[in-house]
């Protein structure tokens, strides 16, 4: 016969009512994880879904993902002539707050080295890829921008033409996908006063100097845009993306390119590494000690449950050992009771995490390892939950039963 | 050849506290009973029946003296000679003042647990714990929880809990003081039957003289010390 289970049927509403409690708790904790593997799942997707070989960033820094990162945009070229590269890309990442139908708008705009690439590798759920060098935008389904439609960035238009899902970036905002050229443009546009400004500035400093005196065509270039100008500097990108060719050897090319004074060369793997060990990691951090404190929490509250049962009972309790019930069937009823007591709140807490979970603003993606590793945890709680309860029980003395 | 006495006390002394609070509640108690016999204890409260019973039922230890229960030795001053948990749920049966049946089991369950917890298979138990509330009339309510149950049918599931392993001696503490008069007299013809039927012995701590007549043998417990009553002696004597 099994008393937990009698006891259990006769408390029915306090038994459902601490389940319920300890169900989330429970689906907070495995809510923590799911947001723990959805940061990783977001912060790497990008890097993965690129298909990059290698990862050409500014020299002497991590790359775009854990800082500022300026190459020079016509490295690509000088990339493209080493032995054994496939293809150079230019990669532009940044993250854009815009106001869009009277609503704040955050997204990750991120370029396409047009013409070679044009967002044929990213996964779409509706539309088409880029067919155009300006203009046309893929954008993420978190942004809520209907297929078709047009968003002003900066001074132009750009249509929405392809939609993805679940491609965010490491702060969870939507990836929206431009040529490079225009993705700078929306990076480095500024007001057309900015610009007079800037030019009169110009000319004031090319006036100052003999240069510009014996030089008049410079005083010219001065008023004109910044690309006519030789001696700046040309437009800036975040990275170049190298794919190699088939059987060429990775380490050969990156030794080349490691001769580059002016460039870092990190490969797909270590470029996620430095992902995951800066930002991701302290969020890791963060949400295992709060994992942590909800299991302690969830500890403590079943076995304050379980010792009050415990108590409630401890008269029946008596008259088993009254009785002669052996110290193991008292022990199983109190043990059973907090294991059963765990495993409703874990089903609980899965079931509703099942609901709950897709509407949570980050992706929450529960890991089956996760689950079974959170199934042992609450039946080590559980467990360990019940030792006050049994302790309480294995001192009961059976004459207890004739106390009024 | 005479079998051996449901319960032999021998020079029984229990004394609680210490010092310049102890209380001698059991002085010098001797005592046998046989099988088949049913005795009623009587005594006003605080002479020590409890303390007697309590002792005999092997929860209470003597501070010295001796009892044996089937002619095995169990206690011998505070030291138990023998498990005292296995021996209680092979040998005795309870019965209290309280039914004080499980809550969260029914009636059948209540009977059923005490055969269990002594090692009987669940099914073979069910059936045996059926047989006893029949026999104690109490079949039909079976499947009800104690609350749905009245206070002598209670009684009676706990007499039926206390049967359940064939005990060779059953104690009860005022198992009639919750019940109505007639009531109270058809529990304490029950334990008669019972120690008759079941060749038990049976003691029985009570208040109530009109159930006199039911008793083979009434002890009287005064200050510590037990005097048998006249006119009273164990079956094979009368």
């Amino acid at each position: 016969m099994n008393l937990a289970i009698r006891d259990i049927r006769h408390n029915a509403g306090r038994f459902a009512f601490t389940s319920v409690g300890i169900g989330l708790l429970l689906m907070i904790v495995m809510g923590m994880g799911g947001i723990y593997r959805g940061l990783i799942h977001e912060a790497t997707l990008l890097v993965d879904s690129v298909g990059a070989d290698l990862w050409i960033v500014q020299g002497s820094t991590r790359g775009p993902f854990a800082e500022i990162s300026r190459i020079p945009a016509n490295l690509e070229d000088r990339v493209r002539a080493v032995p054994g590269v496939a293809q150079a890309r230019r990669f532009v990442s940044h993250t854009i707050q815009r106001e869009h139908q009277g609503q704040p708008l955050r997204m990750v705009v991120q370029g396409l080295s047009w013409p070679e690439d044009r967002g044929d590798w990213i996964t779409l759920v509706a539309g088409r890829p880029l067919r155009q060098a300006h203009y046309e935008m893929i954008a993420d389904q978190s942004l809520k921008l209907p297929l078709g439609s047009h968003i002003r960035l900066g001074k132009d238009f750009y249509q929405v033409v392809g939609l993805t899902r679940g491609m965010v970036g490491t702060g969870g905002d939507g990836l929206t996908f431009f040529t490079v050229s225009d993705a700078m443009a929306i990076q480095f546009d500024q007001p057309g006063e900015a610009t007079r400004l800037e030019r009169a500035a110009r000319r004031a400093r090319v006036e100052a100097v003999d240069l510009g005196r014996l030089q008049p065509l410079l005083l010219d270039r001065a008023d004109g845009m910044a690309e006519g100008i030789p001696a700046l500097a040309p437009p800036q990108v975040s990275a170049v993306l190298v794919t190699l060719r088939p059987g060429a050897d990775v380490a050969t090319v990156r030794r080349t390119l490691a001769t580059w004074p002016d460039i870092t060369v990190y490969s797909t793997q270590e470029q996620k590494d430095l992902l995951l060990s800066g930002m991701v990691d302290k969020a890791k951090r963060q949400l295992g000690l709060f994992r942590a404190l909800l299991i302690i929490i969830s500890t403590i509250i079943i076995a304050l449950i379980i010792y009050t049962l415990t108590l409630d009972k401890i008269r029946d309790i008596a008259m088993l050992k009254l009785i002669g019930a052996r110290n193991g069937v008292i022990g199983g009823l109190i043990l059973q009771q907090a294991l059963l007591m765990g495993a409703f709140g874990y089903a609980l807490a899965w079931w509703i995490g099942q609901y709950a979970f897709p509407k949570f603003p980050r992706l929450v993606l529960i890991d089956p390892a996760d689950l079974v590793s959170l199934a042992i945890i609450v039946v080590v709680i559980s467990t360990l939950a019940s030792l006050l309860g049994i302790w309480k029980a294995m001192n009961v003395e059976p004459n207890t039963v004739l106390s009024a | 050849m005479k079998p051996p006495p449901a319960v032999e006390v021998t020079h029984l002394r229990k004394v609680y506290g210490s010092g310049h609070t102890e209380v001698v509640a059991m002085r010098d108690a001797t005592l046998s009973i046989v099988p088949g016999e049913i005795v009623g204890m009587f005594g006003p409260s605080g002479s020590g029946k409890s303390t007697l019973l309590t002792a005999m039922a092997l929860i209470n230890p003597p501070t010295s003296g001796q009892i044996s229960i089937s002619g095995q030795p169990v206690m011998d001053g505070p030291r138990a000679l023998v498990d005292l948990r296995a021996f209680r749920r092979q040998h005795l049966g309870f019965v209290f003042q309280k039914a004080n049946l499980i809550p969260f089991l029914t009636a059948l369950e209540n009977v059923q647990i005490a055969l269990e917890v002594n090692d009987t298979a669940p099914k073979l138990a069910r059936k045996r714990a059926m047989e006893l509330l029949d026999y104690l009339g109490v079949g039909p309510r079976a499947n009800n929880l104690p609350v749905a149950l009245s206070g002598g049918e209670q009684q009676r599931v706990a007499v039926a809990r206390a049967l359940a392993n064939e005990p060779s001696l059953i104690l009860a503490d005022e198992p009639t003081a919750a019940l109505d008069g007639p009531l109270g007299r058809q529990v304490m013809e029950l334990f008669a039957k019972i120690a008759h039927e079941k060749n038990a012995g049976v003691i029985v701590v009570t208040h109530d003289h009109r159930t006199l007549d039911v008793f083979d043998r009434i002890l009287d417990v005064e200050d510590g010390m037990i005097q048998i009553r006249p006119h009273s002696s164990p079956p094979d004597c009368k």
